[in-house]
């Protein structure tokens, strides 16, 4: 979330879109209820299902799954066509008067650089207009045909509301009134705030949709502000501190990524990262990053790392290609992988396409699991009737079950979607021979290092000198595992300013990531949480709901990262010369007097730089603003298209009927042996989609006997239309099949599941929630990812769980 | 069980005079169907604080589950798909459970002495121990709430938490929704309350939203906010006009007469069941729902 849970109370409108927080997130729905009862708020509610948070929803509009960029690039054609904008706000605040490069161009749904052999760009075109000086040309007339806001205006010229309507299946009178209402928030003092989740982030071109509607956001101002932003639902209670910590295949902690291949060259590493400002005077904080990736590297192999052997810069390992989930589990079906560690992950459930992953696994020499449940992961090699029927004499893989404990049996922080990392004490022993995740980790570790320094071994180094230095090796603890992410001096730190004065001594904790250096002198495991556990204590454990603004900034609650930040890019609530756009929602202001910034938050912003410097909100960016045109950080584009799902009822794209490398998105990766697995519309006419409902978590809480009582049974979804066309009563069983194999549940028939007219055609849609499989207290039922595509995202390979194509009859 | 902190004001087929020295206000719990998300949270919070377990169903082709109440599910959520403007559909969630009236037709046609009292506060309360498994309070209830237990043939509902109201602590319900739809507090705290929110839902365009509190049975201890008040039965069959069945009030004619004169209560309820519903069994519904 730019913005976190309390703050959704603030909002006058509130679009939920890709999420159904009602659904998923009922007790951070109370801020929803908050907003309405007590700013009259209004709530609109976009999916192809009339959901929980539509039951409570002021307007309520259904679209066809998978077509969410048609639907938000509309709203940006009607709000730049209709003149709804915030002009100060996009004219300071965001790239509209860049100028891009002649050479970069878009015709008919390919993007200049496309290589279709490789299914990628050359991104060379994808760039501003520099000056001499090295800063991007600008135009403040708006009137270069190559400034952003032109190319933005005609990219968004063909998103009218009968295309919309075409694609999408939501009726133009429900578009535009819809436009209308989220049109207001341009209003310097209303907001809207997006909530969305996996909605979004689970279909081929996801991020693109969390883009468009970021674009929506910053055309109307509402970036920055509180009621505002982008606020991403995160789906466990600790899946951001899993982001934030690096735990993704291609990153460090706090965002920093690991070298490619062909980056041998530290120096070059940094420099590629460090981003010089792009306009004069911009703060363009990533500078910093040598000290956040040295403070790293001392925080991991504290002595061995030094300036000579550039902090072990050679120890990290250089990535070929990305190991995400799919190319993992690609290369184990190859053959290619011989062990496989799950830490509370049960990827037979989780994971698109089972046969595809239980075939993988298969092929593993062994299979560690660390969990507190028993999985469908640990017995995907067990014949569990017609929802496992696999035989176990032909599957050689060895499995090990390694009890670990629940988060209530454990101390330490999770980080919730709104950034706060809250500290949680144990409330319950773990049961039998469960073991704690950093006793099983230290075990495996201790063990291997042992074998290492016995028997020798290639590349032994980064193990035999991996930073160990915690009271009980064999179980660090999580007070000691939190002082180390949020940072150490290793030195006396003298002030910058004044060589006399000494900051911090050595073995204190670091206040903030301000003070983290490159020279070797400060440890921090992860730079954006640096401050979280200083000398004053665990800030993660404060507990004070005092609130002075009233409008829920509590910021002596927990600790938000970074610096204790609640609202990210809050100087972009002030106007240019440091008011704020709405004083009865004041985030920050410049108080000339004291020739600071200050207010109910963090400044997120040089605390000291006054207004006039044209130092711009977004400090991030070396543009030091928000960026419509992407530059190159995109894999398919910088302006969103819509593009088809991989399996979609239309054989092309409506925008671009005629070119078939623009029928889905043209940079996903899609593995050689699995463009077989896509069915068509014509033997699988339905659209299916998967989610999650109030009832269960995940795989876990069908072992739970309460939740099990609540919704025993698996159940998939269709409209009435269907239903009538198929001849399925509620209750009926049903099968529901993919290319990829199929499931059987019972039917739910529904008012809630809409026919759509997509371009003069009906379409059906199919629902199917996750949560049953053959392990637990719930009725056994099949895996819903029996059904899913083995395709994902282009840029983070997130699995399209959200859009596929099936067919389905009664049994 | 009595509980010291409450004072019983009626008793089933008992004519003792009630205490009448304290105080006690009335309390009521809102349920605003306007904010329910249908989360079954109550659901969870209502078997954890009682203790109850219902068993692991099946789905029968809707949200609904477990599928009715029964002994073990005290309360639950009735979902509605309905369309009350044509083509705009609403999914309207109610939480069924013990409307705690304050006439209540359940204690006035028990026969076992005690087996139904009403506390002061107005909460409607089984004694378990007390109750002789006849059936009458399920014939007396205008809601269709109690439901007899297969286990000990006694019948059960919700008790308001009476236990954790006499110790001044809301229902487990009111305390665990997530977005407050439900609220507990004195009734008359609880109907302003109800006023804000009817306003707000007015201005949101459901020019007829309202309160239920449905005077046939001198209002309840459990009230709705609905969005549409002049339609309750949209809301899965909430009695539009609910009262207490004519022959619930002439057996407690008839049972007052004869106690007077000194006749068992248990003659009695022999009698008038025998009369109204013919041989004792458990009927086929709760069977199969129990």
């Amino acid at each position: 979330m730019t913005n976190h849970w309390v703050d959704i109370k603030n909002a006058d409108l509130i679009l939920i879109m890709g999420g159904n927080a009602a659904e998923a997130h009922p007790c951070g729905f109370k801020w929803v209820t908050e907003a309405k009862a007590h700013r009259k708020a209004r709530l609109i509610v976009v999916d192809p299902r009339f959901t929980r948070s539509a039951a409570v929803a002021d307007v309520y509009a259904p679209l066809r799954a998978g077509t969410d960029i048609a639907f938000l690039g509309g709203v940006i054609n009607y709000l730049l066509s209709n003149d709804r904008i915030h002009h100060e706000y996009v004219k300071n605040y965001t790239d509209f008067s860049f100028l891009v490069r002649e050479d970069f161009s878009f015709d008919d749904g390919l993007f200049s650089g496309y290589n279709p052999e490789k299914r990628s760009y050359a991104k060379t075109s994808w760039g501003y207009q520099l000056g001499p000086d090295g800063y991007v040309v600008t135009d403040p007339t708006l009137a270069n045909p190559r400034c952003v806001y032109q190319l933005l205006k005609t990219h968004y010229g063909r998103y009218t509301p009968e295309v919309v309507a075409s694609i999408c299946g939501t009726s133009k009178e429900d578009f535009l009134k819809i436009c209308a209402l989220i049109a207001e928030t341009a209003a310097a003092d209303k907001t809207m705030t997006i909530m969305y989740a996996l909605g979004w982030t689970q279909h081929s071109q996801g991020s693109q949709m969390i883009r468009t509607g970021a674009m929506v956001q910053l055309l109307l101002g509402n970036i920055g502000v509180a009621g505002g932003g982008m606020n991403a639902l995160r789906g466990h209670s600790n899946i951001q501190g899993l982001t934030d910590l690096g735990l993704l295949s291609n990153l460090l902690p706090g965002y920093l990524t690991l070298p490619g291949d062909g980056e041998q060259d530290y120096t070059a590493y940094l420099d590629a990262r460090a981003s010089k400002p792009l306009r004069p005077g911009q703060l363009s904080y990533w500078q910093n990053y040598g000290k956040f990736f040295v403070s790293v590297m001392k925080s991991w192999y504290g002595d061995a790392a030094t300036a000579e052997n550039n902090w072990c810069y050679d120890w990290l390992p250089k990535l070929d290609k990305g190991y995400d989930i799919l190319q993992v589990f690609e290369d184990m079906h190859r053959g290619q992988v011989n062990g496989y560690v799950c830490q509370g992950f049960n990827p037979l459930a989780s994971a698109p396409c089972k046969i595809k992953v239980a075939g993988a696994m298969a092929k593993l020499k062994y299979l560690v699991i660390i969990d507190p449940l028993a999985t469908e992961t640990s017995e995907f090699w067990q014949n569990h009737g017609e929802y496992n029927d696999v035989d176990p004499a032909k599957i050689q893989t060895e499995v090990f079950r390694l009890p670990s404990t629940c988060f209530a049996e454990e101390d330490g922080s999770l980080v919730n979607s709104g950034r706060w990392l809250q500290w949680h004490w144990k409330a319950a022993e773990p049961p039998g021979e469960a073991k704690g995740d950093q006793a099983i980790m230290a075990g495996i570790f201790l063990k291997i290092r042992e074998m290492y320094k016995k028997e020798g071994g290639a590349f032994a180094d980064p193990i035999l000198n991996l930073s160990w230095k915690y009271k009980r090796p064999e179980e660090p603890s999580p007070e000691e595992l939190a002082r180390e992410f949020s940072g150490t001096a290793l030195k006396d730190l003298a002030d910058p300013k004044d060589a006399a004065k000494v900051l911090l001594k050595a073995g204190q904790q670091l206040n903030g990531f301000a003070e983290l250096r490159d020279d070797g002198s400060t440890a921090c495991g992860c730079w954006i949480f640096a401050g979280c556990w200083s000398e004053k204590g665990n800030l993660m454990a404060r507990r004070d709901n005092s609130d002075p603004y009233g409008i829920g900034q509590t910021l002596n609650w927990a600790f938000s990262w970074p610096a204790n930040r609640r609202i990210l890019y809050n100087r972009a609530s002030c106007d240019p010369a440091g008011t704020p756009y709405d004083p009865a929602r004041k985030l920050i202001a410049w108080n000339k007097a004291a020739g600071t910034w200050s207010g109910s938050d963090i400044p997120d912003y040089s605390a000291i730089t006054p207004p006039e410097s044209g130092m711009g909100p977004f400090i991030m960016n070396p543009e030091g603003v928000a960026r419509f045109f992407a530059v190159d950080k995109m894999a398919e584009g910088p302006f969103p298209e819509h593009y088809e799902p991989f399996e979609s009822p239309l054989a092309a794209n409506p925008l671009h009927p005629n070119n078939a490398k623009a029928r889905s998105n043209p940079a996903a990766r899609v593995f050689k042996d699995d463009w077989d697995s896509f069915g068509t519309a014509d033997q699988f006419p339905y659209v299916c989609t998967t989610y999650r409902l109030t009832e269960h978590f995940h795989f876990w809480t069908k072992h739970a006997p309460l939740d099990a009582i609540l919704q025993p049974e698996q159940f998939v979804e269709i409209g009435e239309e269907l239903a009538r066309e198929k001849g399925i009563r509620p209750g009926d069983s049903v099968r529901v099949k993919s290319k990829r194999g199929f499931i059987v549940a019972v039917a739910v028939v529904t008012k809630r599941i809409r026919t759509l007219d997509i371009a003069g055609r009906k379409v059906h849609t199919v629902g199917v929630p996750i949560h049953w499989g053959f392990m637990g207290v719930a009725k056994n039922g099949y895996i819903t990812n029996t059904l899913t595509p083995f395709v994902g995202d282009a840029n983070t390979q997130t699995p399209e769980f959200k859009s596929f194509l099936v067919a389905i009859e009664k049994v | 069980m009595a509980l010291q902190s409450l004072d019983i004001k009626r008793r089933s087929a008992t004519t003792t005079p009630s205490p009448s020295v304290r105080k006690i206000p009335e309390v009521a719990k809102l349920i605003d169907i306007s904010k329910c998300i249908g989360c079954k949270a109550c659901q969870v919070a209502c078997m954890e604080w009682n203790d109850l377990r219902d068993d692991i169903g099946t789905n029968r082709g809707v949200y609904d589950n477990p599928p009715d109440l029964s002994d073990r599910s005290w309360t639950v959520m009735r979902f509605a798909e309905v369309e009350p403007t044509p083509g705009r559909l609403e999914w309207l969630i109610r939480k069924d459970g013990c409307m705690h009236c304050a006439d209540p037709g359940c204690l006035k046609s028990c026969p076992a002495p005690g087996a139904i009292i009403q506390y002061s506060n107005g909460i409607v309360d089984f004694h378990q121990e007390a109750c002789v498994g006849c059936g009458y309070c399920v014939m007396g209830c205008p809601f269709n709430i109690p439901r007899l237990s297969r286990k000990d043939g006694k019948a059960y509902k919700c008790t308001l938490c009476s236990d954790r109201v006499a110790v001044g602590q809301e229902p487990a319900c009111a305390k665990t929704c997530p977005t407050g739809a439900i609220v507990f507090g004195s009734k008359e705290d609880m109907l302003e309350h109800a006023a804000g929110r009817i306003a707000d839902l007015r201005e949101r365009g459901f020019a007829l939203a309202g309160v239920y509190n449905p005077t046939g049975v001198s209002g309840t201890h459990v009230m709705y906010v609905l969005q549409h008040a002049d339609r309750p039965t949209l809301y899965q069959g909430l009695p539009r006009d609910p009262g207490i069945s004519p022959l619930v009030v002439l057996w407690k004619e008839i049972a007052k007469t004869l106690m007077s004169i000194g006749l068992g209560a248990a003659v009695v309820g022999g009698i008038v069941h025998y009369l109204s519903q013919g041989p004792n069994e458990v009927p086929e519904e709760e069977e199969e729902t129990s």
